[in-house]
């Protein structure tokens, strides 16, 4: 018998869940990752008893597939093993820019690549002045509070003075830019609060209604499998399940129960049937309706059609989004008849339909229709059973989202509490914005290839609106008056390609002499990597030291924790060395703050393992565990012993008391409410009629798509419109199961032999389109084969997948592919990597809201004939 | 002797894929010898996650049958192995790394087709249980797949023979693919959701959809069971064969027969007058 290899456990934390990492020192390599089974020491887990039975979570940890086989992303030959150089980039000689994404790289040394990296900083700072060098991170890169784009790359921005690519809420679109329009939240941009609602559902529901909700793909967002037993228990309780999705989702096909496949951007003529026919059958809550609502009248005149003539009848529903009217009525009634509650989206809110053209009418109907049978009473509620288990939410730990290494307070939640604990202000400072703050430069992330390629862009809203519902409205033009073009962009992370509208518009943005200098620190070679003029290789938060919280954003998703089981607080340990010549992101911007002379400003003389410890005594960590104890363990399990008293989400406005559920309106955003009563709105209640729009005073004339209240504009990505005539088939392009945004797809990892994330067909894996047999047939497509989808944006390759999955007419795409691969001149031919997102529009929500809207888009198929 | 067991539940079986991550994670780019040489990076499935579409939108559903070796104690791959492949007396069994090189010919004497050609190897390969973790290691007592499965569809047992006779009754477990005689040590449970059919449809009266009709099945099985509140009943669990269907409330009633052969049937809207 062999001798087997002495392994030493490390502790890592990843967007698919927390891992021990089994690893071979002697060797410096990773042998192993599992979920955690919590051991005998660690806290005792949470205890609910509801209807006779007790429910307790088990003493372990889940993970997602792309966790499970995370090691595959690690060792690949994928890996960008060196810093490299495009081959006939020249910095001081000829660019060639019109060759990114065709041009070769040669290998350098990071001496060389530093040179001309702060070469390019220093003579664009000289020339330009600030605001001309753009940094754009992906989002959900790797895990980690030190190594996060809001830490690491944030002090590294403010410290060099480059402008950040404000991202869009691209999860929240639609509740961000409705639903804070009817009941606030805009510190959750839109999301309800879901504070101790688990407790509430287990004892109480009796039906639960997911709308474009799919926890078994989704996970909340993070937390891997946590929340599927509490489905389980719901099931077992004999709570009723019904799923409204265009696709036969991974939930629904796990707990059955009724399945609702409207046609797609349909949603919002299937709920106001719904409500016509609790309106004409007197089935909703009308005392509630009565006292916590504004604009319900108004609202309910165009529901029976007396003021544009047309009754919201489920007969006049079914025929927008072919479900028989009988079925409509079943399900309104056997609503109105249980305790429902209703998951909008995956966490609470969000779903898929919330990024499509109609997201924003969808979600303001959703908080109508759970409005309309009463919120926050026992059992009724927005709520999608991943979030609000009972765990000790004012135990203190930032999430990635307060800010991190940087402090940074316009651009991160930094300045609610977590400055304060992590900087003294004499040994260590935060590091704030002068250039992205609100009357500095911005730029959306949507709008970069026209900030790039066009001489002026103007949208409304800066990204993520987390201040208000007004400074929705505030007009933001580029270039920013006084401030010089970008002439350099910093790209970190992720490709675009693969997860925003029109991706082929990134492509061609790279391919211009108006963008001299395109830097990519990247970990793989993928996406749009290969249109950069230098590449910095980057490593794995495997590879080197972090801290941090499973599952927890904080800032606009505070105590997202409470999707976990347990509260996993991780000290991300070094497993091994950094592969190749990559350095941690850390590094990296330390070396070039070096040669700025600025290193001492960014690092203070520290490690990442020495901000990860400060970060430990910025947090409650310090009142329990000691940081040697810590620094063995590797984590800690949050006890619930001193938990809050249960104060279920929206209880407090059922009941018209004062706001008691945790988070931060309660906490840091006092100003929101008025007497801390009632909602955020105008009114202080859910405003069928948004006062907060009428204030803005345009929509007589020409916010198409958001009007007063909610109702139901055809979608202008759907089968109302001209296109469908050429391009018939709806594509639905939701969130994928098997990779976080691009994070796991491609590599070369094993991921991409998981038979639902994509096939191989003649030594390629294609990304999966799911299409009905009759749609297959119709256009002589058989399981497997290469089609070829297209519309006037351009075309991609993908495998199809024949299925009855998904009705006819519709066809189902994960987006997020990481592989861009074109098949001939970069962005204008077609795609072979998969990325739907070049077929889906780059076109915002609306004039005024600047979302987007690539959940839905109208295309051809074809059988691939070999072609460009 | 206490023999190594796995039960799988398809009922929990949601294709998260989990297990089939897992057994990569362990085996690519670790070398177990001598228990196994190091997996290919791609094509092996030794945790093999089969799927099943029943029905038609929107009465359909989907199943999935993770299968591993099935481990059998009648293996048809020892038979033709001469030797190279043998079972250990804990009912795991093993493809010898030496004496199986070069042959492969024994990839094809599966008839689950659990065995995979590795060309960096030059030999065959299949799911060893994780031998190596059973037999060796002090922290992961069972199989990758089973360790990491989030809803304990897979399970991993070492029991007596006489123990696991038990749970086979007590469980109604079952083995896949019975006819082939290979007495497996890898058991199903709810395996009808994968290898049988249902049959499901709507129940209307005056134009809505109708609640607690009685539904009654008889022919090659019977059953019975009353409309929800969609008015949809499902019988599932049925063998090929013919049946009659009887929807009947107080004065009104439907009936049909019908064919099971191989697929599930959505009946559509049953207009009950």
């Amino acid at each position: 018998m062999n001798e087997f290899k002495k392994l030493t456990r490390k502790t890592q934390m990843t967007t698919g869940g927390p891992v021990f990492v089994y690893v071979d020192e002697e060797q410096d390599k990773i042998v192993r990752m599992t979920p955690m089974d919590l051991d005998e020491n660690d806290a005792d887990s949470w205890k609910i008893e509801a209807r006779g039975r007790t429910f307790q979570p088990p003493r372990k940890t889940t993970y997602t597939a792309f966790t499970a086989g995370f090691k595959g992303t690690i060792y690949t030959d994928r890996r960008i093993m060196y810093p490299m150089k495009r081959v006939d980039f020249d910095p001081n000689g000829e660019r060639n820019e019109e060759k990114r994404g065709e041009s070769g790289y040669e290998r350098i040394s990071w001496d060389e690549a530093l040179d001309i990296v702060t070469g390019e900083i220093r003579r664009i700072k000289r020339e330009f002045g600030p605001g001309a060098m753009v940094i754009e991170p992906s989002s959900h890169h790797l895990w980690g509070n030190i190594g996060y784009r809001h830490s690491a790359l944030f002090r590294f921005m403010n410290t060099v003075g480059m402008t950040y690519a404000d991202h869009n809420p691209d999860s929240w679109e639609g509740f961000h830019w409705g639903a804070t329009h009817m009941w606030g939240f805009t510190a959750r941009l839109g999301n309800p609060e879901q504070t101790d609602l688990f407790e509430d559902c287990i004892q109480n529901c009796e039906m639960m209604v997911f709308w474009s909700s799919d926890p078994e793909t989704n996970n909340g967002i993070y937390s891997a499998y946590e929340s599927t037993i509490r489905r389980r228990w719901l099931k077992e309780l004999g709570v009723k399940m019904v799923f409204i999705d265009p696709y036969y989702n991974n939930t629904n096909l796990l707990y059955g129960g009724k399945w609702f496949s409207p046609q797609l951007g349909t949603d919002s003529a299937l709920a106001l049937g719904i409500a016509y026919t609790w309106l004409t059958e007197g089935t909703y809550d009308k005392e509630y309706v009565k006292t916590h609502t504004f604009g319900f009248d108004e609202w309910t005149e165009y529901v029976l059609g007396k003021t544009d003539g047309i009754p919201k009848t489920t007969e006049w529903a079914a025929e927008e989004c072919n479900i028989p009217a009988h079925e409509i009525r079943a399900l309104a009634r056997e609503w109105a008849k249980n305790k429902t509650m209703l998951a909008a989206g995956g966490l609470g809110g969000w779903g898929g339909a919330c990024r499509s053209p109609i997201g924003m009418d969808w979600a303001r109907l959703m908080v109508a229709l759970i409005t309309m049978q009463g919120l926050g009473k026992p059992g009724i509620n927005m709520y999608s059973t991943t979030q609000g288990v009972p765990v000790d939410s004012d135990f203190y730990f930032p999430g990635y989202a307060d800010g991190g290494i940087a402090g940074d307070c316009d651009n991160s939640a930094a300045g609610a509490t977590f400055v304060y604990r992590m900087f003294d202000g004499v040994k260590s400072r935060p590091m704030t914005s002068n250039l992205s703050t609100g009357s500095g430069v911005h730029l959306h992330r949507m709008r970069l290839p026209e900030c790039v390629l066009d001489d002026e862009v103007e949208w409304y809203g800066r990204g993520f609106v987390g201040a208000s519902q007004e400074q929705q409205f505030h007009k933001y033009t580029y270039p920013a008056a006084g401030y010089s073009r970008i002439q350099m962009l910093y790209k970190y992370g992720g490709p675009h390609i693969g997860t925003m509208g029109e991706g082929n518009r990134y492509a061609r943005m790279y391919r211009t002499k108006r963008l001299p200098f395109v830097v990519s620190q990247s970990i793989w070679m993928e996406g749009e990597v290969p249109f950069a003029d230098i590449i910095l290789p980057a490593c794995t938060n495997f590879e080197r030291w972090d801290i941090g919280e499973w599952c927890s954003n904080s800032g606009y998703n505070p105590d997202s924790h409470n999707q976990c089981n347990h509260r996993v607080i991780m000290l991300q340990q070094k497993c091994i060395n950094p592969v190749g010549e990559s350095k941690s992101d850390y590094e990296i911007f330390r070396a070039i703050c070096e040669k700025l002379n600025v290193g001492q400003v960014f690092s203070e003389g520290k490690t990442d393992l020495d901000w990860a410890k400060q970060m430990f005594y910025a947090s409650d960590l310090p009142t329990v565990i000691s940081w040697e104890e810590f620094f063995e363990k590797g984590y800690y399990i949050v006890p619930v012993t001193n938990k809050a008293p249960s104060a279920p989400a929206f209880r407090w406005f059922a009941e018209d008391r004062e706001q008691d559920v945790r988070g931060w309106i309660s906490r840091f955003r006092p100003g929101d409410l008025v007497d801390q009563k009632g909602l955020q709105t105008q009114s202080g209640k859910v405003e069928f009629v948004s006062n907060s729009l009428k204030r803005f005073g345009h929509y007589d004339t020409d916010d198409k798509e958001r009007p007063l209240m909610p109702m139901y504009i055809p979608s202008w990505e759907g089968h109302h419109t001209d296109r469908i005539k050429t391009y018939p088939l709806a594509v639905v392009s939701p969130h994928p199961r098997f990779t976080f945004h691009t994070h796991s797809d491609g590599k070369n990892s094993y991921v991409n032999d998981i038979k639902d994330h994509r096939v191989l067909i003649d030594g390629f894996y294609y990304w999966i389109f799911r299409i009905n047999s009759v749609d297959a047939e119709a256009r002589g497509i058989k399981d497997g084969d290469i089609i070829k989808a297209y519309n006037e944006r351009g075309s991609v390759l993908f495998a199809a997948k024949v299925t009855e999955r998904i009705p006819a007419g519709t066809c189902h795409c994960y987006e997020s592919s990481a592989e861009y691969v074109p098949l001939g001149e970069p962005g204008n031919s077609t795609d072979r990597g998969g990325c739907i997102n070049i077929l889906t529009p780059a076109r915002l929500m609306s004039k005024y809201a600047s979302g987007m809207a690539t959940e839905h888009c109208l295309v051809e198929v074809e059988k691939w004939k070999g072609d460009n | 002797m206490k023999q190594h067991y796995m039960i799988i539940d398809v009922a929990l079986c949601f294709d998260c894929n989990d297990c089939f991550m897992a057994c990569k994670d362990e085996h690519i780019g670790n070398n177990w010898a001598p228990y196994t040489d190091e997996q290919p990076r791609h094509g092996h499935r030794w945790m093999n996650i089969l799927r099943t579409e029943r029905g038609k939108a929107p009465r359909m559903d989907i199943h999935f049958l993770p299968m591993p070796c099935q481990h059998c104690e009648n293996a048809p791959c020892i038979k033709a192995s001469n030797g190279a492949i043998t079972r250990r007396e804990d009912g795991i069994v093993m493809i010898d790394m030496i004496k199986a090189k070069g042959n492969e010919a024994l990839v094809k004497s599966c008839p689950y087709g659990a065995i995979y050609w590795s060309e960096e190897a030059a030999t065959p390969q299949k799911c060893t249980f994780c031998a190596h973790i059973l037999d060796h290691d002090p922290v992961l007592t069972m199989p990758r797949c089973a360790h990491s499965c989030p809803t304990n569809a897979i399970v991993h047992y070492l029991l007596e023979p006489e123990e696991m006779e038990a749970k086979i009754k007590e469980e109604a477990l079952e083995v896949f693919r019975p006819e082939l005689g290979t007495n497996p040590h890898v058991f199903y449970k709810n395996l009808y959701m994968y290898t049988k059919n249902f049959i499901s449809a709507e129940v209307l009266v005056n134009g809505e959809c109708f609640e607690g009709a009685n539904v009654t099945l008889s022919g090659a099985s019977a059953a019975s069971a009353t409309t929800d509140y969609f008015g949809e009943f499902k019988f599932d669990d049925l063998a090929d064969g013919d049946y009659t269907l009887k929807v009947t409330s107080e004065n009104l009633e439907y009936s049909t027969d019908f064919t099971i052969d191989g697929k599930s049937l959505n009946l559509g809207e049953i207009i009950l007058r």
